[in-house]
């Protein structure tokens, strides 16, 4: 029984065109794809339209934006400073969904691809 | 020593520091990964701070501060935009990008395209967007070291009259930014930016700390005080003093208005676009590290906005607008100038003024150089690695030849960006940064998002989305009043304008996208949706990434 080590040095492993179409349709990538598009793709709109929502106030509501709430501050001040929360915060959720759920699920399938094949 | 003497001592340090570096990381760049990718060897956290040093230009640092202080709450616009443009860089592209490509943009766009026009088209645009850039970064640093330096219309330094200085200085920025890139590399100019970064978070902190320590930490105050030097009273925290101004005529208002929605479209997609941030996600060694990279530079971006926000008011309520226009019409000086006058009141004097003054000059200089380095790189990497390697030698050049005519277009990149700059710089190109942030939202982005995500997609439509996101950007913009016809236009004697607005997104980035959309219906790439496979679980699971 002889083990093919996978090349190491001198750049990536390589895998043929076969074993990326043969992963990509297996059940597990089905469901990694799910989960990634499942997240990026809602929590982008989300924040976008949270955006687009600032700047068309901006644009058109001026009297509320400028509604003062405690001395000097107003609605617009607090809303842009709402921007740089939500963004800090939707980082450090992606970063938290990512290393919980996406990583491992990742991490499997890659090394199941690198496992060494076993030819008797 | 006065402030001109302190300023000259530091941009001197400043120089040989980065300077030393450079030849250090020269040394350690041996093959095409040190240079396009300084061997893939910097941790999450460097590469966090040197996106940060090569992202925060000064038109973000003078320029926002400079908004801030003259218009108020508008600037603040600018920030946000900036910083919320760095979740779609987190989101959708960073790991996905670190884990198919290798050392461009046009790596991942090409991947499984036909080589040769996409990687054509990716050179046009990566170059054309650098250069705008480019552009627009050394004009502003010729202008404003005249500017720090005090250099006064009808007054010399060394001899030189202002005019004499900015070009001097013009071609001092380029020739530096020539050698962090010819010599150090990515790694070189990697290091140039997070000392820069550090330098610049630094200088914004402190002047942060003694503008809220004046105001006692009350933020109402401070904000008070702003709009009552600033003689606009309460609408100078409101938005709608610089964009979408409303007046008179209802036609002008809705195009204001209009205007505002583009700009901050723009702002919030361009970024994810721009090549020279998209090859930082190259320098870590995996995708989780990119990641990393990205949460960090939010972080520091995310910091760093919130000072100038202090900066800005700091700068309207101690210093005042006018004394600020009376130095500079377009507000750039207002950062400098609150660091003198907090000098003044809390180091003591004129000479702390001078001192703090002279520290923030420098910093602003650096700024300007880490900018401009990663730009050269940017584009003599695509150059080299799209243009040269895989268009004209279809992929059979050697990692030595490639390196080499990275250098050399660096230095042709460089040269050529030298002359432009000392050609256009008695011309306005302040609306080159928000163009080059237009054309990466119109071209790059739909083409790097389709690529990902959208198995479908073919060469027909990555290259119809690059060139139609591109052109249309850069004829709106042709044909805008930023061109001409207006007396702040860059041709301000000549009216050839017919778009109303000056920043072009909201028609070039749905165009880009329906380009990308209408040239992959229109066409077949099966060997483009076989290869999917490969880019997305490539891109998802890191295997078989470089």
């Amino acid at each position: 029984m002889t083990i093919d080590t996978p090349e190491t040095s001198g750049g990536p492993q390589v895998f043929s065109e076969a074993r990326y179409a043969e992963v990509e349709r297996s059940e597990e990538f089905g469901r990694l794809r799910k989960l990634l598009r499942g997240f990026v793709f809602p929590v982008t709109i989300a924040f976008f339209v949270w955006y687009a929502l600032y700047v068309v106030l901006s644009a058109y509501a001026r009297d509320f934006m400028g509604t003062k709430i405690v001395g000097n501050i107003n609605v617009g001040l607090v809303f842009g400073l709402l921007q740089f929360v939500s963004t800090f915060l939707i980082a450090w959720w992606y970063a938290r969904w990512a290393s919980q759920k996406f990583d491992p699920l990742a991490d499997e399938l890659r090394h199941e691809m690198e496992r060494p094949e076993v030819t008797p | 020593m006065n402030a001109r003497e302190i300023t000259i001592v530091l941009f001197v340090v400043l120089v040989i520091v980065t300077l030393g570096i450079t030849v250090w990381a020269g040394r350690q760049t041996k093959s095409a990964v040190d240079f396009y990718a300084g061997g893939r060897s910097f941790s999450g956290f460097q590469n966090g701070m040197a996106i940060g040093g090569d992202y925060m230009s000064a038109a973000s640092f003078l320029g926002i501060a400079g908004i801030i202080a003259l218009s108020g709450y508008d600037g603040f616009l600018y920030s946000i935009g900036f910083l919320v443009a760095w979740l779609v860089a987190l989101l959708l592209i960073a790991e996905l990008m670190r884990n198919s490509g290798k050392y461009t943009m046009a790596d991942v766009l090409a991947f499984r395209m036909r080589q040769r026009p996409v990687r054509t088209a990716a050179a046009v645009s990566t170059i054309t967007v650098s250069i705008f850039y480019l552009l627009a970064q050394m004009v502003g640093a010729g202008a404003l070291v005249a500017l720090l330096l005090g250099i006064k219309p009808g007054a010399t330094f060394l001899g030189m009259d202002a005019d004499t200085a900015k070009i001097a200085t013009i071609i001092l920025v380029g020739a530096l930014m020539i050698t962090y890139v010819t010599v150090g590399g990515m790694k070189g100019t990697t290091y140039v930016q997070i000392v820069k970064a550090v330098l610049l978070m630094s200088g914004a902190a402190v002047m942060t700390l003694l503008v809220l320590s004046a105001f006692k930490f009350n933020l109402s105050d401070l904000l008070g005080d702003a709009a009552r030097q600033s003689g606009k009273g309460d609408a100078f925290l409101q938005p709608g003093l610089r964009y979408g101004v409303e007046s008179s005529d209802a036609v002008k208002t809705f195009y204001s208005k209009m205007d505002l929605l583009s700009l901050g479209i723009a702002l919030v997609l361009g970024t994810a676009g721009l090549p020279h941030i998209l090859i930082r996600f190259y320098t870590v060694p995996n995708a989780r590290a990119a990641r990393k990279s990205v949460l960090w530079a939010i972080a520091i971006i995310g910091t760093f906005y919130l000072m100038t926000l202090a900066l800005g008011f700091g700068a309207a309520a101690l210093v005042g607008g006018k004394a600020i226009t009376a130095q500079d019409k377009a507000g750039n000086i207002a950062a400098p100038l609150l660091a003198q006058n907090l000098g003044e009141r809390y180091l003591g004097g004129e000479t702390g003024g001078a001192v703090l003054l002279a520290v923030i000059a420098a910093v602003a200089f650096a700024t300007i150089l880490a900018v401009v380095a990663g730009l050269t790189l940017a584009s003599s990497s695509s150059l080299a690695h799209d243009f040269y390697a895989n268009v004209v030698k279809r992929g059979e050049a050697s990692e030595r030849q490639e390196v080499v005519v990275a250098r050399v277009s660096a230095f042709g990149i460089g040269a050529v960006s030298i002359v432009l700059a000392i050609f256009a710089q008695s011309l306005n190109v302040a609306f080159l940064v928000a163009l080059a942030f237009a054309v990466a939202a119109s071209g790059n982005l739909p083409a790097i998002l389709y690529s990902l995500f959208w198995k479908r997609f073919t060469t027909t439509g990555a290259v119809a989305a690059i060139y139609g996101g591109l052109v249309s950007a850069v004829v709106l913009v042709f044909f805008s009043p930023v061109v001409s016809g207006t007396p702040t236009a860059m041709f301000p004697n000549n009216d050839w304008h017919w778009f109303p607005l000056s920043n072009p997104g909201i028609i070039s980035i749905p165009l880009g996208f329906l380009c990308g959309y209408i040239g992959t219906m229109l066409s077949r790439d099966p060997g483009a949706e076989e290869k999917y496979a490969e880019l997305e679980v490539r891109s998802l699971t890191g295997a078989g990434a470089h």
